[in-house]
Formats: structure tokens, sequence, C-alpha cells
């Protein structure tokens, strides 16, 4: 029997409507397994990510954020990627001040048919995590 | 706060209950405070199952509406419908996607998607807790859809919008229509020829007021949405003057001295570097090949008609919805593939145009054809291929040109190798005329398939046939037929352009493959034909009538409703630094005064609800709704709590 992983680490992710979720969703239709302790919100834009709402969730206890960004093909226009990337340098000079380790904010371009690297990027980001855990 | 809130959690079917506890789900989430009722069932999308979300909003007022399914993409509408129906807001409604996002995705972990799905049940409610009524806004879109293929199927949906009053740019990237129908002669069960049939709907499509023919036209780039795309296309000249004299332009061709292999024949002839398909194609003149012509000028010396100066031209055109209907290529066998690379081995498309091209006697690399055995499911339910789909048409095509053999030269003898016949529907009439004819069948099991080998100069066809109780069968043949599947084109950039997604198969994917047969999850973009996957003509066209209809239903009024989820400003806390006004890549925000103070301002009717305003306000002032503080914050705490 399999376990659910309590001891797995927990990673939020901002996802987009219509870019990365279409790849989530079809990472699934595939059935490409990725740890389960995966949880997504949806935004319309990467580039709408507030950084309090990152450093709520490692308040709340999740070890790790990732940004699905829409990249250049965010339907708002090509600043996006500049935008998303912006917020999360920000961001990442927060955590640093707090003392939580900036690489556990993670952001990468996710398409609307990017499954396999969505798969990809979870399954590397839990290892990172385990490995940060257990280091 | 919503304290009135209806949980429904579905199995669909088994996909979710198969992977997921659902009623661990519904109770977990039961007591949770301002939930009214947590209940599971069979399939929420059932008639009999919206009827009771129906029933109790209205018997329990209900203020909240979760539904935890399938992939919002397929069935968000439906439950917003059924809220808005029993007099609750949809924006009080959300939806938990525990399908895709959950069980399929973790069918590899019980217990694990059992837990993720209560949290994302949990996050809804959440959400759904803060959420706040909404009404629609409108916006313009245009009455233009862009119809991106002209064979069968794109060209059927370009008149039947026309005909509904939308204006059509129907975009063909050869310099010619018709897509793969016009590469056939007869077509089964009707008594037209395939060029017929594309000469009826070129005409049909040339006199519409309301289409806009490009040939050798390509989308390079597209932005915009549903409503608003904005396409580039790229239109390479055919190098041939408006006004032309057909005479002089046969003898053009007659002296052009380049030769390259002909793709229409699939690369039995060969073709020169001015060229037109058929006498009768459309349209009518005929077009250099840039990439192959030498220019030499040969042409130039007979024909006035040819004009190298003709260049390159981008437009940029506006247009509401994409259809697109870019068709399929016929499977290359590999190397040595059922003796593929012989001489006497070709391809169902290869040797339609052969029968095509030979009037009394059907030759090939001069010898006369008498006993050609098919080989059937090449490229098509492979066992150790990518390609382990049924391609549909080949079976019926295969028979059909047996008979169109039969009745066009004498002496035939046909063998066909198969793996169990599937002339499904009413095409199996035709497998019953086949077997009238005297054709035989040898059938072999997919781990053992016919073999063909050279012995001398003789081909030889073996099989071990299972209709004979595995008796080793083998046939000498004149000519060997691979009956090959569909695949999807090889240039299938169109699909990286528009972002369309593909199935495992590698054709176009559409949202669900029952319920909604034509849309992507691209807003505005639908499918038609086979592009999605193998299809017949009947099929192309009835998914292409399809896809003009949900194409037509978005552009149809000149408006669309879009979501209420814009920005919004805090008067109070804002004291204008213009970095939202900056961010905004709408200029949707603008400086007022109000009562003596600098505030920012958002134009409602010009906001799109990207959200990129928000993380830029240092005083955290502006809002998005459905987005809020309150709703993303509760949610994060609600799948933090484990
Ligand atoms: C040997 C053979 C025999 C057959 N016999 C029959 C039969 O008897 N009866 C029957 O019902 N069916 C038959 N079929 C099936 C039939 O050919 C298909 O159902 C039909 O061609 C599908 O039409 P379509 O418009 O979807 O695709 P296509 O015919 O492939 O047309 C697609 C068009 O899109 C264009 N295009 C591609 N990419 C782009 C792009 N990026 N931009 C712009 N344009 C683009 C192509 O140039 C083409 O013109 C047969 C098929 C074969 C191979």
């Amino acid at each position: 029997m399999s376990s659910s992983g309590k001891d797995m680490p927990k990673i939020l992710v901002f996802s987009t409507e219509k870019i990365s979720d279409p790849a989530i969703d079809m990472a699934g239709l595939l059935k490409l397994h990725y740890p389960p302790r995966v949880y997504i919100i949806s935004l319309p834009c990467s580039s709408a990510v507030k950084p309090r709402w990152i450093l709520k969730a490692f308040s709340e206890g999740f070890d790790g954020v990732f940004i699905a960004a829409d990249g250049t093909d965010c339907p708002y226009g090509e600043s996006c990627t500049d935008k998303t990337g912006a917020i999360i340098k920000q961001t990442q000079d927060m955590l640093k001040e707090k003392g939580i380790e900036p690489a556990k904010l993670r952001m990468a371009a996710i398409c609307s048919i990017c499954s396999e690297a969505f798969v990809k990027q979870m399954k590397n980001f839990t290892e990172y995590l385990v490995n940060q855990k257990t280091n | 706060m919503k304290n009135k809130i209806g949980v429904y959690i579905c199995h669909c079917g088994g996909n979710i209950s198969d992977y997921v506890d659902v009623e661990k789900v519904r109770d977990a989430v039961k007591d949770i405070e301002g939930v009214e009722i947590s209940v599971d069932t069979m399939f929420a999308c059932a008639d009999s199952s919206q009827k009771q979300i129906f029933n109790d909003i209205k018997e329990k007022q209900l203020d909240g509406l979760v539904v935890a399914s399938c992939s919002p993409k397929l069935h968000y509408p439906t439950f917003s419908a059924v809220a808005e129906r029993a007099g609750l807001n949809k924006y009080n409604y959300v939806h938990a996607n525990i399908r895709e996002q959950v069980s399929w995705a973790h069918s590899d972990n019980k217990l694990g998607a059992t837990e993720k799905a209560i949290q994302a049940v949990k996050a809804a409610i959440a959400g759904v807790k803060e959420s706040i009524s909404l009404e629609p806004i409108k916006i313009k879109s245009q009455k233009i859809v862009a119809v991106i293929g002209a064979g069968v199927a794109g060209m059927r949906a370009a008149k039947e919008l026309a005909d509904l009053g939308v204006k059509v740019y129907l975009i063909e990237r050869e310099y010619f229509v018709g897509g793969r129908v016009a590469q056939l002669d007869y077509l089964c069960r009707v008594q037209e020829t395939g060029k017929e049939l594309v000469t009826r709907m070129y005409e049909a499509i040339h006199k519409h007021e309301n289409i806009t023919l490009f040939t050798g036209a390509e989308i390079i780039e597209k932005g915009g949405s549903i409503g608003n795309f904005k396409i580039k296309l790229k239109i390479t000249p055919r190098y041939i003057k408006k006004d032309c004299n057909e005479d002089e332009l046969k003898k053009a061709i007659e002296v052009c001295p380049v030769e390259v292999d002909d793709d229409f024949n699939f690369n039995i002839t060969k073709r020169k570097a001015i060229y037109k398909n058929y006498p009768s194609e459309y349209p009518q003149k005929p077009a250099i090949d840039i990439k192959n012509c030498t220019r030499c000028g040969e042409c130039e010396k007979v024909c006035s008609s040819i004009d190298f100066n003709q260049k390159e031209e981008i437009l940029d055109l506006t247009v509401g919805s994409i259809l697109t209907a870019t068709g399929f290529d016929p499977y290359r066998p590999k190397e040595n593939e059922f003796g593929w690379g012989l001489d006497n081995v070709v391809t169902l498309p290869q040797f339609r145009r052969i029968i095509n091209m030979c009037d009394d006697k059907l030759i090939y690399n001069g010898k006369e054809i008498k006993e050609i055995a098919y080989i059937y499911c090449v490229g098509s339910r492979q066992v150790d291929g990518e390609n382990k789909y049924c391609s549909r048409y080949c079976c019926t095509a295969t028979l059909y040109t047996s008979i169109l053999t039969h009745k066009k030269y004498k002496n035939i003898h046909a063998y066909h190798f198969n793996r169990g016949i599937r002339t499904y529907g009413k095409q199996e009439v035709i497998y019953d005329e086949v077997s009238q004819l005297g054709d035989i069948f040898l059938q072999s099991y997919e781990y053992d398939p016919a073999t063909v080998e050279k012995q001398g100069d003789k081909t030889i066809v073996k099989v071990k046939d299972i209709l004979t109780n595995n008796t080793e069968i083998e046939v000498e043949a004149d000519l060997v037929v691979l009956v090959t599947g569909m695949e999807p084109r090889k240039d299938n950039s169109i699909g990286d352009v528009l972002k369309i997604p593909k199935g495992r198969d590698r054709f176009y994917n559409e949202i669900h493959m029952k319920l909604r047969p034509v849309e992507t999850v691209i807003d505005g973009i639908t499918i038609a034909g086979a592009c999605q996957g193998p299809k017949n003509i009947l099929e192309s066209v009835n998914s292409a009538l399809s896809a003009a209809t949900k194409s037509y239903s978005i552009v149809n009024t000149g408006e669309l409703a879009l979501e209420p989820i814009i920005a919004s400003v805090n008067e109070d806390t804002c004291t204008w630094c213009g970095l939202c006004a900056d961010a905004c890549p709408y200029d949707a925000i603008e400086l007022i005064n109000k009562n003596g103070k600098d505030i920012a301002e958002i134009n409602k009717s010009v906001c799109k609800g990207c959200g990129m305003c928000l993380p830029v306000c240092e005083s955290d002032s502006i809002e998005m709704s459905g987005f809020t503080n309150n709703i993303i914050e509760n949610m994060i705490s609600a799948y933090a709590d484990i």
C-alpha cells in the first residue's frame, strides 16, 4: 500500500488559468505522476502574485512556493516575464531577511502544453526540499 | 462571509473514486464552519445531480457552492449555470479540480490523492466563504473568424460561417485548396470524385462575399485573446501576374528545366518548379515554387505573366475566433518495414495516384500489375511504435480501392493481409461487395504480422492465417500496397504558434472527447477535421460544422460577456505613487484627485483583470475581485492545515 508521504515537503504552486493550468491538467490526463503534496492556486496571470501571499505560505508551513509563470505566452502581454521575475527577486530578498532560504521560492515558465516540464519541476523541487530538510 | 455552503464531491464514475476515497473527503469537510451540507455524487454533471444542487440551493437557501470534480475547463460553465438558475450569483461558486489535478495525477498513490483532495476541497470552501457577488463585463468581439487550412473541413466550416453572416479569413498554406481530398479520385459511397467535391466547394467559397481566401499563407504570430486575437499572416507570392495568359503559362511549365519530387503524387512522379497539380485545380493559376526555382529565366522568355518582383507580404489581422483544420499526413513507413524500399512496394495514397494515372492497364515501374497484396494497419495500431490508434479511414478506403481496380482493369487478384476488418457503420456494405468479387482475406494477430521478402525476382508475402487455423500461406505479389494510417502533420508548427495542446497520440486535443469535442483549452480556438485525429470526410465535415457553430457562438453578437474580474483601489489607503499605472499593460489606471487627494482610479471597461498592478502597490491598496487577500490567504491557510 502506498503512503501519503506525510513527511514529504509541501509545495504551493501559483498557476495561471489560461496557460499553466491546462498543462497541469494534461499532466493528470496523461497520468504523469508527481508528488501529491503539491497544492495549486490559480490566478489570471503570474505577475499578479503578491509577495505577502508567498510570505503567508511560508509562515503557514509550506516548505516551498513555485510560480508556474506564463512566460512569453501570457495573454496579457510580453512584460509578464520581467514583472514576475521582479516579484520573485523582491520576495526572495524578503525571505533572506527572514532567514528563509530564497531558493525555496522558485519560478519557471510553464506553457499550456508543458506538462512534462511541470512534472519534472515538481519532482526536482520536492527532491531539493527533502535534501534541505535532512541537511 | 458565507455560512450556508453546499459541497458536492463527484466520483466521476470511478475516474475519481478509484483513487480518491470520496466518502472520506465528504466527511472530512462536513463539519467545517459554514458548510451546510456535504454530499458525494456518482456524476455531479448528470441531470439528476444538477437538479439536486438546484433544489438544495433553493430549499436550503445556500449562499455558497463548492463542486469538486473534473477540471473547471470542462464543467465550470455547467455548475455556474446551475447556480445562476437557482438564483445564486455564479461568483459564489468555487470549483475544486480533484480529477486532472488529483485522482489522475496521483493514481499511483491513493492515500496521497485522498489527502490532497481533502485539502483542495477545504481550500475551495475557504475561498467561497470570502467570495462576493459580481456582474459580467461586456466587451466587443470581432465578428470575424480565421479558418486555418482549406481542406474539406476548413472549406466546409468557412462556408457555414459565411452563410451565417460572419466574415471569414480562410488561410491555406499551399498554393491550392482542397487538402488531401484533392488528391483522391473516386470517393467511396458517393458518385463524385475528390476533385469534383473540391471544385464544388471552391466555387461556393470563391463567390461568397464574406470569405477572403489566402493561399501560400501561414500564421506566424498570435497575440490577444478570445474576441480579439491579433494574428500575423505571412503570404508567399505565386510570382504570377494577376491577369495572366493561360497559353503562355502552359508553355512556361513546358520549358521549365527544373524537376523535383511531386508531393501531390506522393513522390512517384516529378513536377516542374512552376507547377499546377492537375488541370482543373483551384485557384486556377499555377505557382512558382521559389525554393526550387533556379531563376534560369526560361519561363520569362515564353511567358509575360511571370513576375519575380512580387514580394512576400505580412498582414496584421484581428479576429474573434480561430478555427483550426490543418489535417493530417499519411504515415511514412520506416526503411524495410513490410518491404518498404523495394521497387514494387507502395503506400495506399501512392497506389491511388497510380490508379489515377493508368487508364486501361495497371502499370507500375514498367510492369503490368495483376496480383496485389494489401497489408493493413501500417503505422496504425502499432505494437512497438507510437501510433497506438486505429486510423479509421483505411479499411474502407482499401476495400473501395480494390473495387476500383476490379472495375478499371481486367484479371486483378487481390489479397488482403489484415488484422480484422473495421468497416464500421454503413461502410460494411463495401466489405460485402469486395467479398463477392472474390478477393481473399488473410488475417493475423498484431504480434505475428505478414512479412514481405524478395526471393530472386519474386516478391513473396507470407502470413500465418488465423482464419485457417494458423496455416502458413504465401502469396506472390506483383505489387505490395502498404495501407498506411494517418499521422499528425510533420510541420505542425501552427500548433506551437496557437499553443494548442496535443494528446498522447500527438494530434490536437479537445477539452472533452465526448462533451466538448471541438473546443480547445485556449478560449476562442476550435479544432476540426483530421488535425484532431483520424477521420474520414463525413466525420471531418461533422466536426467542421460543429466547430463552426462554436466559433460562431463566440463572435455572433459582436459582444462577449467577460468575467467581471477587475482591480479596485482602496481610496483610503492609496497615496498615488503611479507604480500601478506603470505596471498596467492596458493604460487602465489613471490619476484622479478626489476630495483634495491624489489617488489611482481603475477604468472598469479597460481593465482586463490580469492583476499586474497588485504586487507593485507598496501600500497594498489594490485588490482584485475573486483574488482578494482574504480569499487567497484563506485558501493558503486551508491548504496548509494538515
Ligand atoms: C488514400 C486515402 C483515401 C481516402 N479515401 C476516402 C474516401 O473515399 N472517403 C472519405 O470519406 N475519406 C477518405 N479519406 C480521408 C480524407 O482524406 C480525410 O478525411 C480528409 O482529407 C480530412 O480533411 P481535413 O480538411 O481535415 O484535412 P486535409 O485534407 O489534410 O486538409 C488540411 C488542409 O490544411 C492545410 N494546412 C496544413 N497546415 C496549415 C497551416 N499551418 N496553415 C494553413 N494551412 C495549413 C493543408 O495544406 C490542407 O490543405 C482518404 C484518405 C486517404 C489518405
